[in-house]
C-alpha cells in the first residue's frame, strides 16, 4: 500500500522549470540570505574559509557546524564532570570531591550534557544542516535569527563555566526549591540565566524549523517525499514551542524568588514547592523527546541507506513521531509519582506513560524490519545505529517499568533511574550523534572519516556503555539513591565496575577526537555521495556550495526508493508493478 | 505482500522463549529482601515485567542480530535489497500487540496501586495528633485534590488550615484496613540532614524508626527545610518529605531486622549521608524500648527545662542525637542553621 502511494507521488508533478521554480521561492522574502540570494553584482565566497566558522555567519551550514563543534566542546566539559564523579564513587567515603564541589559538577554535569551537548549538537548541529539540504531550500526562513539562535549558546555555556567561581549551582538539573532557593544564590541564578538562554535559542530556532518545512520545500517535493528526519524536526520544534516557554516562566520566577523577595515557591511564606516541580517537568519530559526525536530522525535516514533498503512503514514512523509528540506532552508527572502528587494523578499519568511506548515500539520495530532483506554496509555510521537500536531496547523496557507509579515508588530517584536515563541518552541520543557525524562527515567537509579508526571508537564505546550503565540498574533496585557522593560499603563492587566502565568511554573519545580533527584536515577526499544516498543532500557537492545548489534540484523519486526506479535489486523479488 | 512464515521452528522458539522469561521473571534475585505488606506486591508486579522484558529483550535483540549477520551485504554486491516499503498487517501487528500489552500493565498497575493503599492517602483526622511535630503541619495549606496547582498558589492558606480533615499525598490504607485508624502512628520529620521520629502517643523523640512487626503503622511525613524523600528499600515504599505539604506513608512490616532509612531527594551537600535506620521488632522489643526512652527522656527534659532548644544552635542541639541518626558530628555543623523550627521542641 505504502509502496503504491509512494510511486505515485514521485512521478506526478515534477517538471516545474527553471523559473516556476524560483518564482515559488522567491514567494518567501526571507527564503535566501540578504546579500546571497540572486544580485550577483555582489559576488560571495565559493566556500567558506576557516575563519569564516568563527563569526556571525548566517548561511545555515556554517550555523550547523558551529553547532556540532560548541556543542562537542561542552560534551568534553560535562564529560569530565562525569569522570571526576566516577572518580569518586570509586569508592563509598566522600574522599576524592568535597561533596559540594561533587553536587555541582553533578548538576553542571547533566546540563551541559542537556542543554549544551545533546540539544544543541541533535537539534541546532544537524537541523540546520541538513533540513534545508533536505528540502531543497537555499537557506533556514529565518537565516539572522537562525544565526542569533546559535549565539545565544556559547554565553549560555560560559556562564555556567564562570559560575564554578562561585561554588557553582549544586542543585541538580532539576534545581529544585526550596533546596535551590537556599543553596548558593549567585551560582543558582547563574545556573537559571544560562538556562534561559538556551531556551530562547531553542524557541527562536524551532520557529525556524517549522516554516522552513512547512512552507520552503522545492516545489517538486511531495509531502510522503520529505526525509523523516524533517518530520522529527517538525515534531521536535513543535514540542519545544510548546514546552519551552512553560520552563522559562517556571524558573524566571525562581530566579524572583531568589533575588527578588518574592515567594512563589517559598513554603513558609504561602508559596507552594510543588508548582515548579510541574512548571518544571512540563517543559522537561518533553525535553527529552527533543534529545531523542532527531535522533530517531537521523536513525530513519542512515538506516535505509546503509542497507540499501527502502525505510519500512515510512508512514508509520512519520506519524509516529507526532504520536510521541502529542502523547509526551501529558506523561510529566511520571516524575513525581513520590511527590506531592494525589492517587488520580499518580494513574492518570501512570497509563499517558505507558502508551507512549506504542508509538516509540512501532519506530523500533519499523528500522529493525528495514534491516529485513537488506544489503547492510558495516560503516562506522550503521555500526552506530545499530548499536543505537539495541541500546534503545535496553533504555525503553527499563523506561516502561518506571512509568508505572507502583514500581516507580521504589526506585525512583535511585541508580536504577540513572542507569535507564543513560542507555536512552547516552545509548540512545549519543550514539545517534555519533552515527549522524559518521554519516554526514563526508557532505559537512569534504573529506572522509578514517573508518577504521571509527570502528576502534565503536567498539570502546559500546563496551564502555553497558560497563558504565548496566550496573547501575542492579544498585538502584538494591537501594542505592542516585545524587549521593557516598554510600553504603555493600555496593562497592558494581559501583568499580561503573566506574571502570566510564574509564573506557573516557578513552572511547580519544580516537573519535583525533580522527575528526585528523579527517578534517587532511582526510581522503569524499565524493558527492559516498553511501549511495536519495535525499537531496546528496545530489550538491561535498561541501555543499554556499547556496546548497547552482539550480535547484528536481525531485524524482522518495528518499529511500531503493531497489525501485530503474535500481537494481538482486533478487527476482523485485516488484513486478512498474512504475506508471 | 510477504507472509510471516509460522514453521515449527519459530513455534518452538517461541516456546523456549516463553518459558525461559517466564523462568527469569521468577529468579532473578534482583531485588532485596521484602519487609512490608506491599513489598511482595510490588515484586510480583515487577517479575511480571520482568517476564515480558525478558522476552521481549530476547525477541528484538535477537531479530536485530539475525538480521544483522544475515543480511550483510556480499562483496562485491553493489545492488539494492529487497524494494519493500512496508506491510500493513505487519504494522498492525507490532502496533497491537504493545498496545495490549500495556493496556494489561496499566490495569495492573491500577490494580497493584490500590492493593497497596495508594488510592486511600486521606482517610486520616489531622485533629487527634496535634502533638509535636505535626504543629508544622497544622499551618499547612489544605491540598485540594481536583486542583492542587492553582489553589495552593496564592492566598488560600488561611482558609483551609483548619479544615478538620487534611489530605494528604502518599500511601494510606490497604483496602483491608480501610476506615480504621493505624495502631501506632509516628510523626516523621526530615530536615538536613536527619530524619526525627516523634511518637505522639508516648511522647518519645528518636533518631531511629522503631516499629512493631505485623502492626499496621503510619507515618506523617513532613519537612522543615528542603524537600526530602523517606525510602526503606526493603518496604518498597518512597514518599518525600515535603516542607509545606504533609504527606503519608502507611505499612505493615513483615520481617524483623535492622533495614536502612534513605533519602533519594537530593537535599543539599550531605544528602548521601543523610541515613537513619528502621528496626523492626517483636512488639514486646518495641514496648520496652518505648518505656526506656520515656524515662530516659523524661529525665532530660528536667536537666533542659532552663535551656529552651531552639536558642541553641541547631548543632549543639542535636549533638546527642548524632549516633542514633547515622550522622557524624561534622556533618552536623553543616546543617541549616534556621532551619529547624519549633517542631524540634516538643
Ligand atoms: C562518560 C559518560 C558518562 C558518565 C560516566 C556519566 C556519569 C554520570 C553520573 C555519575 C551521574 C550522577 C548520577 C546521580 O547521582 O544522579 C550522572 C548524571 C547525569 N548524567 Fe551522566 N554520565 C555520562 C554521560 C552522560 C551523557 C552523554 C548524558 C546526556 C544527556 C548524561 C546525562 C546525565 C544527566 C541528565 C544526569 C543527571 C544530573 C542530575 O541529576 O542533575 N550523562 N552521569
Ligand atoms: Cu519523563
Ligand atoms: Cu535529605
Amino acid at each position: 500500500m505504502t509502496k503504491q502511494l509512494v510511486r505515485k507521488f514521485s512521478y506526478k508533478r515534477l517538471i516545474l522549470t527553471d523559473e516556476k521554480r524560483f518564482m515559488a521561492q522567491a514567494q518567501l522574502p526571507l527564503n535566501t540570505p540578504p546579500g546571497m540570494s540572486g544580485d550577483s553584482a555582489k559576488e560571495h565566497p565559493k566556500a567558506w574559509k576557516w575563519y569564516d566558522y568563527f563569526t556571525f555567519n548566517i548561511d545555515h551550514k556554517v550555523i550547523g557546524i558551529q553547532y556540532l563543534v560548541t556543542a562537542f566542546f561542552f560534551y568534553l566539559i560535562g564529560g569530565l564532570m562525569a569522570m571526576a564523579m566516577r572518580a569518586e564513587l570509586l569508592t563509598p567515603d566522600s574522599d576524592f570531591l568535597d561533596p559540594t564541589l561533587y553536587n555541582a559538577f553533578l548538576t553542571n554535569h547533566g546540563t551541559f550534557m542537556i542543554f549544551l551537548w545533546i540539544v544543541p549538537a541533535a537539534i541546532g548541529g544537524f537541523g540546520n544542516f541538513l533540513v534545508p539540504l533536505m528540502v531543497g531550500a537555499r537557506d533556514m526562513a529565518f537565516p539572522k535569527l537562525n544565526a542569533i539562535a546559535f549565539w545565544l549558546n556559547p554565553p549560555a555555556g560560559a556562564i555556567l563555566l564562570a559560575s564554578f567561581f562561585f561554588g557553582g549551582s549544586q542543585t541538580g538539573w532539576t534545581a529544585y526549591p526550596p533546596l535551590s532557593l537556599i543553596t548558593n544564590n549567585i551560582g543558582q541564578s547563574m545556573w537559571i540565566l544560562s538556562i534561559v538562554l538556551v531556551g530562547t535559542s531553542s524557541i527562536l530556532g524551532s520557529v525556524n524549523f517549522v516554516i522552513t518545512i512547512l512552507f520552503m520545500r522545492v516545489p517538486s517535493m511531495q509531502l510522503t517525499q520529505v526525509p523523516l528526519f524533517c518530520w522529527a524536526m517538525l515534531a521536535t520544534s513543535v514540542l519545544a514551542l510548546f514546552s519551552t516557554p512553560v520552563l522559562a516562566a517556571g524558573l524566571v520566577l525562581l530566579l524572583f524568588d531568589i533575588n527578588f523577595g518574592t515567594s512563589f515557591f517559598k513554603p513558609d511564606a504561602g508559596g507552594n514547592v510543588i508548582i515548579y516541580q510541574h512548571l518544571f517537568w512540563f517543559y522537561s519530559h518533553p525535553a527529552v523527546y527533543l534529545m531523542i526525536l532527531p535522533i530517531f530522525g537521523i536513525m530513519s535516514e542512515i538506516i535505509p541507506v546503509h542497507a540499501k533498503k527502502p525505510i519500512f512503514g515510512y508512514k508509520a514512523i512519520a506519524y509516529s513521531s507526532l504520536a510521541i509528540c502529542f502523547v509526551g506532552l501529558f506523561v510529566w508527572v511520571h516524575h513525581m509519582f513520590t511527590s506531592g502528587t494525589p492517587p488520580w494523578m499518580r494513574m492518570f499519568f501512570t497509563i499517558s506513560t505507558l502508551i507512549v511506548a506504542v508509538p516509540t515500539g512501532v519506530k523500533i520495530f519499523g528500522w529493525v524490519a528495514t534491516l529485513w532483506g537488506g544489503k547492510i554496509r558495516y560503516t562506522t555510521a550503521m555500526l552506530f545505529a545499530i548499536g543505537l537500536l539495541s541500546m534503545f531496547v535496553i533504555g525503553g523496557i527499563s523506561g516502561v517499568t518506571l512509568g508505572t507509579a507502583p514500581f516507580d515508588l521504589h526506585v525512583h530517584d535511585t541508580y536504577y533511574v540513572v542507569g535507564h536515563f543513560h542507555y536512552v541518552l547516552f545509548g540512545g541520543s549519543v550514539f545517534g550523534i555519533y552515527a549522524g557525524i559518521y554519516h554526514w562527515f563526508p557532505k559537512m567537509t569534504g573529506r572522509m572519516l578514517n573508518e577504521t579508526w571509527g570502528k576502534v571508537h565503536f567498539i570502546l564505546t559500546f563496551i564502555g556503555t553497558h560497563l558504565t550503565f548496566l550496573p547501575m540498574h542492579e544498585l538502584g533496585l538494591q537501594g542505592m539513591p542516585r545524587r549521593v557522593a557516598m554510600y553504603d560499603p555493600q555496593f562497592i563492587s558494581l559501583n568499580q565496575i561503573c566506574t571502570f566502565g566510564s574509564i573506557l568511554l573516557g578513552i572511547s573519545v580519544i580516537p573519535f577526537f583525533f580522527n575528526a580533527l585528523w579527517s578534517w584536515m587532511y582526510g581522503e577526499k569524499a565524493s558527492d555521495n559516498p553511501w549511495d544516498g536519495l535525499s537531496l543532500e546528496w545530489t550538491t557537492s561535498s561541501p555543499p556550495l554556499i547556496e546548497n545548489w547552482e539550480v535547484l534540484p528536481v525531485v524524482t523519486h522518495g528518499p529511500y526508493d531503493y531497489g525501485m526506479n530503474g535500481r537494481s535489486a538482486t533478487t527476482d523479488k523485485a516488484p513486478s508493478e512498474s512504475v506508471s | 505482500m510477504k507472509q510471516i512464515p509460522v514453521s515449527l521452528l519459530t513455534l518452538v522458539a517461541g516456546v523456549v522463549i516463553a518459558f525461559f522469561s517466564l523462568w527469569v521473571g521468577q529468579n532473578h534475585h534482583l531485588l532485596p529482601e521484602q519487609a512490608s505488606e506491599q513489598a511482595p506486591l510490588v515484586d510480583g508486579f515487577f517479575n511480571v515485567m520482568v517476564t515480558i522484558a525478558t522476552a521481549l529483550f530476547i525477541v528484538v535483540q535477537g531479530a536485530i542480530l539475525i538480521f544483522a549477520i544475515k543480511y550483510r551485504k556480499p562483496k562485491d554486491d553493489d545492488s539494492d535489497g529487497l524494494p519493500i516499503e512496508g506491510n500493513f498487517s505487519v504494522e498492525i501487528f507490532w502496533t497491537a500487540i504493545p498496545a495490549l500489552i500495556v493496556i494489561g500493565l496499566g490495569i495492573y498497575s491500577v490494580e497493584v496501586y490500590r492493593a497497596m493503599g495508594g488510592f486511600d492517602p486521606a482517610g486520616y483526622e489531622m485533629i487527634a495528633h496535634h502533638h509535636g511535630a505535626s504543629s508544622a503541619i497544622a499551618k499547612m495549606p489544605g491540598s485540594a485534590m481536583a486542583a492542587p496547582i492553582i489553589a495552593d498558589s496564592e492566598g488560600t492558606i488561611s482558609e483551609t488550615a483548619s479544615a478538620p480533615v487534611e489530605k494528604k499525598y502518599g500511601i494510606g490504607a490497604t483496602p483491608e484496613e480501610e476506615g480504621k485508624a493505624a495502631s501506632l502512628v509516628v510523626d516523621v520529620t526530615a530536615m538536613q540532614y536527619a530524619w526525627i521520629f516523634n511518637y505522639p502517643d508516648s511522647g518519645v523523640t528518636s533518631g531511629e524508626l522503631h516499629v512493631p512487626v505485623g502492626k499496621d503503622v503510619l507515618l506523617n511525613i513532613t519537612a522543615v527545610d528542603v524537600i526530602h524523600s523517606f525510602w526503606v528499600p526493603q518496604f518498597r515504599l518512597k514518599q518525600d518529605a515535603i516542607p509545606g505539604q504533609p504527606t503519608q506513608l502507611r505499612f505493615v512490616a513483615i520481617k524483623e531486622g535492622d533495614f536502612p532509612i534513605v533519602c533519594t531527594e537530593l537535599c543539599g551537600s550531605y544528602h548521601g549521608g543523610m541515613r537513619a535506620r528502621a528496626i523492626v521488632e517483636t512488639p514486646e522489643k518495641f514496648d520496652s524500648w518505648i518505656t526506656e526512652n520515656q524515662v530516659a527522656q523524661q529525665q532530660e527534659s528536667i536537666q533542659t527545662v532552663a535551656t529552651n532548644p531552639t536558642d541553641l544552635p541547631t548543632s549543639e542541639f542535636l549533638a546527642p542525637y548524632t549516633k542514633e541518626m547515622g550522622i557524624d558530628a561534622h556533618s552536623l555543623t553543616h546543617l541549616h542553621p534556621g532551619a529547624i523550627v519549633s517542631s524540634m521542641s516538643n
